[in-house]
């Protein structure tokens, strides 16, 4: 099994759960107890204002067998501050995320990378003679491919922002 | 922009009247007594000091406990006799961290407390302030829902948002943060006609449909029990469950939770389930085709091992809190709804279309039953005799039948954790609802004589008996001295076995009798003393035939508490158990009905 198909199967365990919660202090301490207590790790959490200011969306990417997960989602909904919860099923919601990376080679100097940002779309944001840091948006499972194969470059930082998502439209939601 | 309000209704924001010039403080405590508070129970400190100075002018009667999870006891004691919230004020640091206790206990037993913390002000926090600690942070998982006040004219409308998200819904333990200067910002008061809470929708009714379900399973039943738990007190419902079981015919088993949902004496009830319940409860659920838990939630303590749990039994689920539908055991029909609501619509289904006599549709499941009840009654060495032990010893479980034939029928009685929690629960008869106080869920030591005070200051008019044992009376026996100075006359019969019993029953049962830290020490302290010394009467008795005549004595005195040091059978063990994750088939019972064919 190659890596990249390795991370894909990890994958599949992965559930990713969208809450609609009130924009306020605390809130996410509260969300966060209720996987922590459970030694349920989250993998990737990424929280923002909606387009009404009262209300926040908080996406989790998290590791738990399904009928765990929703016995978390029943106790995140008991949450006096989560107004809307639901586990986004892959199949039905839209998913992206952002990768920002530094790695340690130029891109006009260096024709892999450049071929490499060129298939994937990456834009470069800022470049050196030495060094080049690229900007990629997609769904998380082609941004663990384009890390994978980022890797036979020496990468100098990474950060991803952790999947966010909405359902597809005409969806049943 | 319309809101949800209070009481279901919508209001529109922006409608105020009443605008006055008040002190935050000043408007925490008119919030109060808008909410109909009558008693706070709590104790002072530097952070909430300025929320003291309005409680002198206020109607609220404080009362002040000497320890700050005394405090939280009583509200809970206060709540569960009287159905309304309890409250607390007590300060920031370490007067948080004493009642986080009491926050957990309510949690896990659904109590609606209202706990408001002192906190040092809004431009310290976060600088280890003396006396700062995280109260929301820390009290963010035992509390149903916590608020930081950080802006004074949001006081009012905080309140009327926390005794609403307290006593609605499932009921639970909420908290305020109050810092200090927020308590001293003058504002202009305005009530609250608006609460903002998009996110909070306590079920309510059941649908037509989950009705016509569940009706289909009561109807085809052949073994069914209903299975009531707490929720049914909460929700004010036993006048409808008795209803359910003359329409249906099907035994009864209440939790510990529920003791008093229903009468221990009519013939239908089985008794407790769980680890210390009595044979037939356990054993019916065990052998059901059909479960209808009203309001319970499926405890470790009731179901053993899980996956032997009733096996053979469908399950109509019933709970306020759609979390616990599925939470241990799926539901055929799950329902989430308000008790008395759901078993009104039952009941309602029932009349319009009646099921089969009882007798007739279960009479072979209700001859089991029956036969279980009277071959397995809780049991214990010299039971039935006047003054048992020939050996000079006084049972336990004899104090808590003597309690009972000795006090008024409306006695409310409240427990501690252990062994004597669960004699009481057993051999106490429980006739009425809100007549039993405990710490279920947590498992508290400690909780009788605080919540037995809240109890008294909740009932006045009502006997408030603690039975305590003699490791959970240490923990918390200073609030004899609040009880004392605010004329609380409660009683206390601590059964002094000189241990930490039920540990020593488990070492006894499960580590080969190797009793590790478990002794007491019957006469360190001398309680009689400690209790004298506390304002109290204290009375000890060491001879069964004395039993009766101390209570009789206690029983007239009404104008201090007392405490009563029975000296009980140190070997006495509590049976039947099921012992720790095994199966309910594997209770056992008391050794002498261990040859009785199951």
């Amino acid at each position: 099994m190659t890596p990249t198909a390795l991370n894909r199967a990890v994958q599949t365990r992965h559930h990713l759960v969208s809450a609609r919660v009130e924009n306020k202090a605390g809130v996410l301490l509260r969300v966060a107890g209720l996987f922590s207590r459970r030694g349920y790790n989250i993998i990737s959490l990424a929280v923002a204002p909606t387009d009404d200011e009262r209300f926040s969306r908080i996406s989790i990417v998290v590791a738990v067998e399904s009928n765990l997960l929703q016995q978390v989602i029943d106790q995140l909904d008991k949450l006096v501050n989560v107004v809307e919860i639901s586990e986004l099923d892959p199949g039905e919601a839209n998913t992206a995320e952002l990768l920002l990376v530094t790695v340690n080679a130029g891109i006009d100097t260096d024709a892999g990378l450049r071929g490499l940002a060129e298939a994937t779309g990456a834009v470069v944001v800022e470049k050196t003679e030495t060094q080049t840091m690229l900007r990629l948006v997609a769904e998380p499972a082609l941004l663990d491919d384009f890390e994978q194969r980022l890797r036979s470059y020496q990468i100098s930082e990474l950060q991803r922002t952790g999947a966010v998502a909405l359902p597809k439209l005409g969806g049943t939601s | 922009m319309v809101i949800r309000a209070r009481w279901g209704q919508t209001a529109h924001k922006g409608e105020a009247r009443g605008a006055m010039k008040l002190t935050g403080a000043q408007a925490l405590i008119k919030s109060l007594e808008r909410e109909g508070v009558e008693v706070v129970f709590g104790l002072p400190g530097g952070a909430i000091l300025p929320v003291y100075d309005p409680i002198i002018d206020s109607s609220i009667r404080h009362i002040l406990v000497r320890h700050e999870q005394g405090a939280g006891h009583a509200a809970e004691g206060y709540a569960q006799v009287t159905g309304r919230p309890g409250v607390a004020i007590v300060t920031s640091g370490p007067g948080a961290t004493n009642i986080v206790t009491a926050l957990a206990d309510a949690y896990m037993d659904s109590v609606p407390i209202v706990v408001i913390t002192g906190q040092v002000a809004t431009s310290s926090i976060g600088t280890d302030a003396f006396q700062e600690v995280d109260t929301t942070g820390i009290t963010a998982s035992v509390t149903k829902h916590n608020w930081l006040v950080t802006d004074a004219n949001d006081i009012a409308r905080v309140v009327a948002e926390a005794f609403h998200v307290a006593t609605t819904g499932r009921p639970g333990p909420v908290l305020i943060d109050f810092p200090k200067d927020v308590a001293n910002a003058t504002i202009d008061y305005v009530e609250p006609t608006v609460l903002d809470l998009p996110g909070y929708h306590p079920a309510g009714e059941p649908t037509p449909d989950e009705v016509t379900a569940a009706y289909a399973l009561l109807r085809d039943a052949r073994r069914p029990v209903l299975y009531v738990g707490g929720g049914v007190l909460k929700a004010n419902a036993a006048h409808e469950l008795a209803r359910l079981v003359e329409l249906t015919g099907i035994p009864v088993v209440t939790t510990l939770m529920a003791r008093g949902a229903f009468p221990d004496s009519h013939e239908l009830h089985l008794g407790m389930p769980g680890m210390h319940g009595n044979f037939a409860a356990v054993t019916a659920l065990q052998h059901s085709d059909l479960l209808v838990s009203l309001g319970a939630r499926f405890d470790d303590r009731v179901t053993g091992r899980v996956e032997d749990f009733a096996t053979g039994a469908r399950v109509i689920h019933v709970d306020i809190d759609r979390a616990e539908l599925g939470k241990v055991r799926r539901a055929d029909v799950p329902i989430a709804a308000d008790c008395r609501l759901a078993i009104s619509a039952m009941n309602a289904h029932l009349e319009r279309a009646p099921l089969a006599p009882g007798p007739e549709r279960i009479g072979e499941w209700l001859s089991r039953c029956k036969d279980w009840k009277t071959r397995f009654p809780y049991t214990y060495d010299g039971a039935g005799d006047r003054a048992p032990g020939g050996i000079g010893r006084i049972k336990p479980q004899f104090v808590v039948e003597e309690l009972r034939r000795l006090t008024p029928r409306d006695t409310i009685l409240v427990s501690g954790v252990g062994q004597h929690q669960m004699w009481a629960a057993q051999h106490w008869g429980f006739e009425e609802p809100r007549s039993w106080v405990n710490s279920g869920g947590l498992g508290t030591m400690g909780f009788a004589v605080p919540a037995a005070l809240g109890a008294k200051v909740g009932h006045p008019e009502k006997m408030v008996w603690a039975v305590d044992g003699d490791g959970c009376f240490q923990m918390t026996a200073q609030e004899l001295v609040t009880a004392t100075a605010e004329q609380i006359p409660i009683k206390v019969a601590i059964l002094n076995n000189a241990y930490l019993g039920m540990v020593r029953q488990w070492q006894h049962m499960f580590y080969e009798q190797r009793y590790s830290e478990v002794y007491l020490s019957a006469d360190l302290p001398d309680y009689v003393l400690w209790a004298e010394a506390m304002g109290c009467v204290g009375i000890r008795v060491t001879d069964p035939k004395d039993v009766a005549a101390a209570i009789e004595r206690a029983n007239g005195i009404n104008d201090r508490p007392v405490v009563i040091d029975f000296r009980t059978d140190a070997m006495e063990q509590v049976f039947p158990m099921v012992p720790s994750g095994a199966s309910n088939d594997e209770i056992l019972v008391h050794p002498s009905q261990a040859d009785q064919p199951r």
